[in-house]
């Protein structure tokens, strides 16, 4: 399903926003590209869900602009800005059924109603929701109800859709399995998706770009695999994927746990470290090995158990090894 | 005792004698109300009668009637209002206006009454104000009409229509406006396809109690109708204590009753009554 849309780049510049003197969002800027899927992940108090109220119009901006395809919306106001959004719980509306619900935004835009209904009808067709058009939103299960607030968001061809937290309240087995709906139908509207998470994999599962934010700024912009394998500082290399932090030469390098080799004999003539084993645990697809290194630091590796059969145990003697490009240099903070 | 408990939940045992206290001290009178209605002074329907035959009674049931919708008309819009601006304004001026609503439940409602003698009278605060600024050269009549019953008597149950809708109204989820916001919908678009549908549920509560207390109203009719506005409570109260047909008396208890039962069988037709009363809405 090809949406009309020749727009949906937006311009973020430098944004603040001050609650009192607390200082939530801190001078941001970003570009966001037409039709791409960006994150903002971040912890809680990160400023990511008060970056995006700004963009949807519900807080104020206190310094800065914002602008859509170049033009300012910082003084639209929120029902005039034509975003979507699939907020936090879905905020669906209770007494009016899912296919009310879908309509809305076309309803209340006085669009004739032979429009309405197959406008309406293409879009519960797009989240497989057909014969659950005459229930009401408490008939229908968590995912269903994430369903209904994503077509509800996209039935007016938004040119930007804002997503806060939509998959908080799933549980895990079902989101994924939302995750892959989700980048599915991102694919089939083309509209710019900004999504907002702390969760970790759903951001490197989904996203075309990640923005990590800490403390109302932006800690790093890239690629999923651009953050996790070339991560500016500790920070991000802890807080997207697991990592190690070795210090050489007054320098602290980013190691990812599955880029070490183990030897199991000592004085390796490649090793960069050695130390002993301290615990080894059996994940199926993988083994995690702590290792005690001689330096008093203690080194997670990943193993894959299918291509290195030799067991491990409990205080064995070990080789730490690794090539120059896996550790990844890291700025300080 | 298993035979027993196998028909009826152990829970009914617990709370057995509540039950049994309760249907004796309020059922009976009921009963022996509605007993009095068709024996006294003769057996049969003649009170009944007397509503179809007496001009003088049916106007006093549709006074009453009247007076009971305007009350609860204006109690309940000016109520909805209130409820609102204590919902969406700061928490600091919420808990002063918590607690005005709070002192107005603590005033007795004689002393309510009367203190609108004061201000409403001929020689009240209001008439003398506006015939010293010229705006007047006669008292306006406020009082022993129906206008002044209706003052006191919406200023008595505004309260009262404010509490069931402040609670419909503080358990909306108000990112549903967001989303109606953001969807497009203008404030009033908001209000009248979101806002009011959801808070219906209040609305029904609010009108249910204002209307049912407005019709046992006897103290402001009184005073404030200065015995020309005559309403059901006050009539019942002639007939016992003054003519003493106690069986007239009964019937318009009964016909009362009757019409507040009816008004909740109605009621339920359209939506489930639990919701009104805070249970949850499906």
């Amino acid at each position: 399903m090809a949406e009309p849309n020749q727009t949906g780049s937006l311009q973020v510049r430098n944004v603040s926003k001050l609650f009192g003197t607390f200082k939530a969002v801190n001078d941001i800027s970003l570009d966001i590209r037409k039709g791409e899927f960006l994150t903002l992940l971040g912890p809680s108090g990160s400023g990511k869900t008060t970056l995006l109220m700004m963009i949807a119009g519900f807080l104020d901006i206190s310094e800065g602009d914002i602008a859509l395809d170049e033009a300012s919306i910082a003084n639209v106001p929120a029902e005039k800005r034509n975003f979507g959004m699939v907020f936090q719980g879905y905020a669906l509306f209770p007494h009016m059924t899912v296919r009310d619900n879908i309509g809305y935004a076309l309803s209340v835009r006085k669009r004739p109603a032979a429009e309405i209904t197959a406008r309406v009808d293409e879009m519960l067709e797009l989240v497989q929701l057909q014969e659950f058009a005459d229930r009401k939103p408490a008939q229908l299960s968590g995912g269903q109800q994430q369903r209904v607030a994503l077509a509800r968001a996209l039935c007016f061809a938004p040119p930007v859709l804002l997503l806060d937290e939509p998959l908080g309240a799933l549980d895990k087995k079902l989101r994924v399995e939302v995750q892959e709906q989700l980048k599915d139908i991102h694919r089939r509207v083309g509209t710019t998706f900004i999504y907002v998470t702390h969760d970790q994999e759903e951001a490197l599962s989904m996203s075309d770009r990640i923005v990590i934010m800490r403390d109302g700024a932006i800690e790093q912009v890239g690629t999923p695999k651009e953050l996790y394998e070339r991560p500016i500082n500790q920070f991000t290399a802890g807080f997207l994927g697991k990592s190690n932090f070795i210090q050489h030469n007054g320098k602290t390098f980013a190691l990812r746990p599955e880029k070490i080799d183990l030897r199991a004999s000592a004085s390796h003539p490649d090793a960069r470290l050695s130390g002993t084993v301290r615990s080894v645990t059996y994940f199926g697809s993988m083994q995690r090995v702590i290792v005690d290194a001689s330096d008093g630091t203690e080194i997670e590796v990943d193993i894959d158990v299918w291509r290195n059969s030799e067991t491990l145990r409990e205080g064995d003697a070990v080789d730490l090894l690794w090539t120059d490009d896996a550790a990844v240099e890291l700025q300080m903070g | 005792m298993p035979a027993l408990t196998r028909h009826i939940h152990p829970g009914w045992l617990i709370i057995a004698p509540l039950l049994v206290l309760v249907m004796a001290l309020y059922l009976g009178p009921i009963l022996n109300i509605l007993w009095l209605s068709v024996t006294d002074p003769e057996p049969g329907f003649g009170n009944y009668a007397k509503l179809g035959e007496s001009d003088a009674l049916i106007r006093i049931v549709w006074t009453t009637v009247r007076i009971c919708i305007i009350t609860t008309l204006f109690s309940v819009t000016l109520g909805y209002s209130i409820a609102y601006a204590m919902v969406h304004c700061h928490q600091r001026q919420k808990n002063y206006m918590l607690t005005l609503l709070l002192v107005s439940f603590w005033i007795s409602i004689l002393v309510r009454t009367f203190s609108w003698l004061m201000l409403l009278g001929r020689k009240g605060l209001v008439n003398v104000t506006l015939e010293d600024i010229g705006l007047i050269a006669e008292p306006i009549a406020f009082m022993r009409n129906e206008l002044g019953v209706l003052i006191g008597m919406i200023h008595y149950m505004i309260p009262y229509a404010v509490l069931p809708l402040l609670v419909s109204m503080q358990s909306l989820d108000m990112r549903v406006m967001d989303a109606s916001r953001n969807l497009g919908a203008s404030g009033s678009q908001t209000f009248w396809r979101i806002y009011l549908p959801l808070t219906t549920p209040g609305i029904v509560a609010s009108t249910l109690l204002v209307f049912i207390l407005s019709l046992g109203f006897y103290v402001t009719p009184a005073v404030l109708g200065g015995g020309k506005v005559l309403m059901v409570a006050e009539y019942i109260s002639v007939q016992l204590l003054v003519t003493l047909k106690w069986g007239t008396a009964a019937m318009l208890a009964a016909i009362m009753l009757m019409g507040v039962l009816a008004m909740l069988w109605v009621m339920s037709r359209f939506m489930k009554l639990s919701t009104v009363f805070g249970g949850a809405a499906r």
